[in-house]
């Protein structure tokens, strides 16, 4: 239902902790459960939602954090060896992606930004379709319905749009999956990010807009952006908010169940402020050392997200040789399979450029393609005209 | 048979798609109770729920972009912009996402969304409500622009918008939201003509006219006024703005040979300018004199008490046939 009333009665509350009043909680605290140092601090509002992960799953998302990591740097060796022509890197921010994506049902369907690709990991997207349009073979790399995930988005924030509308469907539906929106700092001064908190909070619909601070958007600071915790404009909306350590895997996760929870149960959106620090640049065609100061990086290498996951590991016992060396071992694997899928991937035929501009024939466009096709071949060998077209 | 105006066979055409097919949806601002501000969409909130007829918050891109995610679940949204002043908040989404999401995403994403656009002057409005933007769309690769001009074809076309499994832009002429015509509810789709195919609405012989939306009716009377003078002119109703059917242009300047195009959008850059180019291009050697634009000036669209200087009327557009016949014109003796 798209009424404005919507949500209100409905399905009964419940669950972990049963403490709807507490939970919609706005901005608030840093919430953190893991210290930089590995320690497990214990919150009796998180605690309740991360009672059944297990040692077993401690450690998986340890190493999802390392894969994506391999994957991310792997990325990165190929466009330095020009293979992709971009690459946005995620270093730092893994525990924001794992720990969110980790929440997730399958049945969820996420809206990411061009720069979430543990997230597109996590939901099962190929390795070598993660860099499929960075490589320039593709607008985008997978199709969506295959792993409920839209492509990532690069117009800042227009996909927090796409998420709303996506919830009002579910809501419309009556079903009680949840669509997540991920946008960083910058985005939140976008209108389409408030328009899109205006329309979740008057449908009370299932979203979850998960904004990675990351503290940088390109070179701007994100005191730029905003003068309070991005967590406290949430409630402008009347959207409850969080605001957690972006860098702290469980945090995140807990996080992330709770507003899942509140959006399956017809409690409508909330905001998630996941504070965390872009390690690397905007880009691979970023220099960072142009505006931001070595110490803040420094600083922020000591909140590192895997360093402290593992030292978590070590201090509970779980941190034997022969995992160490299994995750390694997975890690190389990927980064194996992701650096042969970019260099095999298939190159686009000239002709595609026609194609699936419209989903049926259209007039002008069925004229253009063949006026080219004909062009192409009166060369002769039209992948010989188009490389000598380009080169030109 | 029936006899109605031109708002309410959109009306009616709405609420047919909204009863055939449970995935159609309504989103725009003061849509529900209040029936839009044209009336439009009068008692479809009432008869469908405020589930498929959705009052939306004031908030052009908001409602755009939503739109996207509901065709991303599988939703067929027909989304109103209030008026043609007020989309330009929504341009990015139609331009950079409704236009693009297919192409992106390899034809796995469909973005079946109606965009119904109340457009032109005519009205006596202030600023912002009497523009005609149909041309930065038309020029957006993606997009289906179609413009009606009559109840029948609004009622007909909205339909086949609905049911088109690209976007489209539906322009609506409101100058003419309360002129009556016949409708046959009947009419079946599948059969009737295409929303991409233009339209002889007057045949002549000796000046090809092109019109569209709210100008076809002027365009007609033109032609009436010309027959009366001894002078034959054809009128092509296009229909359909992007793609243009070139076809049924060729067949009638092929016969004519000249050709004389109006809109109420500035001249420069505008559809008569596609037009003119692509004929000329397709049918050079069939023309007997240059083609002819008459337009709106290449000017903020003016306050109200000037509006009727800056619309082609009639008589402009009789004076634009006879530059194209090379009669004495209002620009007899200038050279360019």
């Amino acid at each position: 239902m798209f009424t404005d009333d919507a949500g209100k009665g409905g399905i009964a509350a419940g669950g972990p902790g049963n403490s709807e009043n507490s939970m919609r909680r706005t901005g608030g605290d840093l919430v953190q459960l893991i210290t930089p140092a590995g320690e497990r601090i214990s919150h009796p509002e998180f605690d309740p939602w991360l009672q059944d992960v297990s040692d077993e799953q401690l450690c998986a998302l340890y190493e999802d954090m390392v894969v994506i990591r391999r994957i991310d740097a792997e990325a990165t060796a190929l466009q330095r060896q020009g293979e992709l022509a971009l690459w946005p890197p995620l270093l730092g921010q893994e525990a924001s992606q794992i720990g969110s994506a980790r929440a997730l049902r399958e049945d969820d369907f996420v809206f990411p930004s061009y720069r979430d690709n543990g997230v597109a990991y996590c939901r099962g997207v190929k390795p070598e379709d993660l860099v499929r349009a960075w490589r320039g073979n593709a607008s985008a790399g997978w199709d969506p319905f295959t792993v409920n995930v839209a492509t990532q988005q690069i117009i800042i924030g227009a996909q927090s749009l796409h998420a709303t509308g996506y919830a009002m469907g579910i809501q419309n539906d009556g079903a009680d999956c949840v669509a997540v929106a991920y946008f960083g700092d910058g985005a939140t001064s976008e209108g389409d990010v408030n328009e899109a908190m205006v329309f979740a909070a008057s449908f009370q619909a299932p979203v979850v807009f998960f904004c990675q601070n990351n503290h940088w958007a390109i070179s701007e600071p994100v005191r730029l952006q905003s003068h309070i915790q991005l967590a406290d404009r949430a409630s402008g909306f009347g959207i409850p908010s969080m605001r957690v350590d972006g860098n702290d895997v469980l945090a995140v996760m807990a996080a992330t169940r709770i507003a899942l929870d509140r959006a399956r149960r017809g409690g409508g959106p909330t905001f998630i402020e996941a504070v965390t620090y872009r390690m690397g640049p905007h880009t691979t065609a970023d220099d960072p050392t142009r505006y931001r100061d070595a110490n803040e990086l420094e600083d922020w290498a000591a909140k590192d997200p895997i360093s402290r996951m593992k030292s978590l590991l070590e201090r509970k016992g779980l941190l034997t040789a022969g995992f160490e060396a299994a995750v390694a071992a997975q890690a190389d694997a990927v980064a194996k399979e992701l650096r042969a899928g970019t260099i095999n991937m298939p190159e686009p035929q000239p002709l595609d450029i026609f194609k699936h501009v419209y989903s049926t024939p259209h007039s002008w466009l069925d004229r253009q393609q063949e006026h080219y096709s004909r062009y192409l071949a009166s060369f002769g060998d039209p992948a010989e005209a188009a490389s000598e077209e380009g080169a030109r | 048979m029936t006899q109605m105006t031109f708002a309410r066979a959109i009306n009616s055409g709405l609420r047919k798609s909204l009863e055939n097919d449970p995935k159609v949806v309504l989103m725009g601002e003061d849509i529900g109770a209040l029936g839009g501000v044209f009336r439009v969409t009068d008692g479809l909130q009432k008869d469908f729920g405020k589930h498929r007829v959705v009052d939306t918050p004031l908030a052009e891109s908001g409602i755009m972009g939503t739109a996207v995610g509901l065709a991303y679940r599988g939703y067929r949204p027909v989304v109103e912009i209030q008026f043609d002043g007020f989309i330009y908040p929504a341009f990015d989404q139609i331009v950079s996402q409704v236009a693009k999401m297919h192409y992106r995403t390899q034809g796995a994403v469909k973005m079946p969304i109606t965009i119904r656009v109340p457009f032109g002057g005519g009205i006596g409005s202030p600023e912002h409500h009497s523009e005609s933007p149909e041309a930065y769309f038309t020029h957006t690769s993606g997009l289906r622009v179609i413009s009606v001009s009559n109840p029948q074809d609004a009622y007909t076309m909205i339909q086949q918008a609905i049911a088109s499994d690209d976007p489209v832009l539906y322009f609506e002429p409101k100058r003419r939201y309360h002129d009556k015509g016949e409708v046959d509810e009947t009419v079946d789709l599948s059969t009737a003509l295409s929303m991409e195919k233009a339209r002889v609405v007057t045949e002549g012989t000796e000046v090809t006219l092109v019109a569209y939306g709210p100008l076809v009716k002027t365009a007609r009377d033109a032609a009436l006024a010309a027959a009366d003078e001894g002078i034959s002119v054809e009128v092509i109703d296009l229909r359909s703005l992007a793609p243009l059917d070139f076809a049924t242009l060729e067949a009638s300047v092929r016969k004519t040979g000249r050709l004389v195009i109006t809109h109420e959008a500035s001249q420069s850059g505008g559809l008569g300018a596609e037009v003119a180019a692509s004929i000329t291009e397709r049918c050079f050697y069939h023309l007997e004199a240059a083609p002819v634009r008459v337009t709106g000036f290449d000017v903020p669209y003016p306050y109200s008490k000037l509006e009727m200087h800056h619309l082609p009327g009639l008589d402009r557009i009789l004076d634009g046939v006879d530059r194209a016949l090379g009669r004495p014109n209002s620009l007899s003796g200038l050279e360019g």
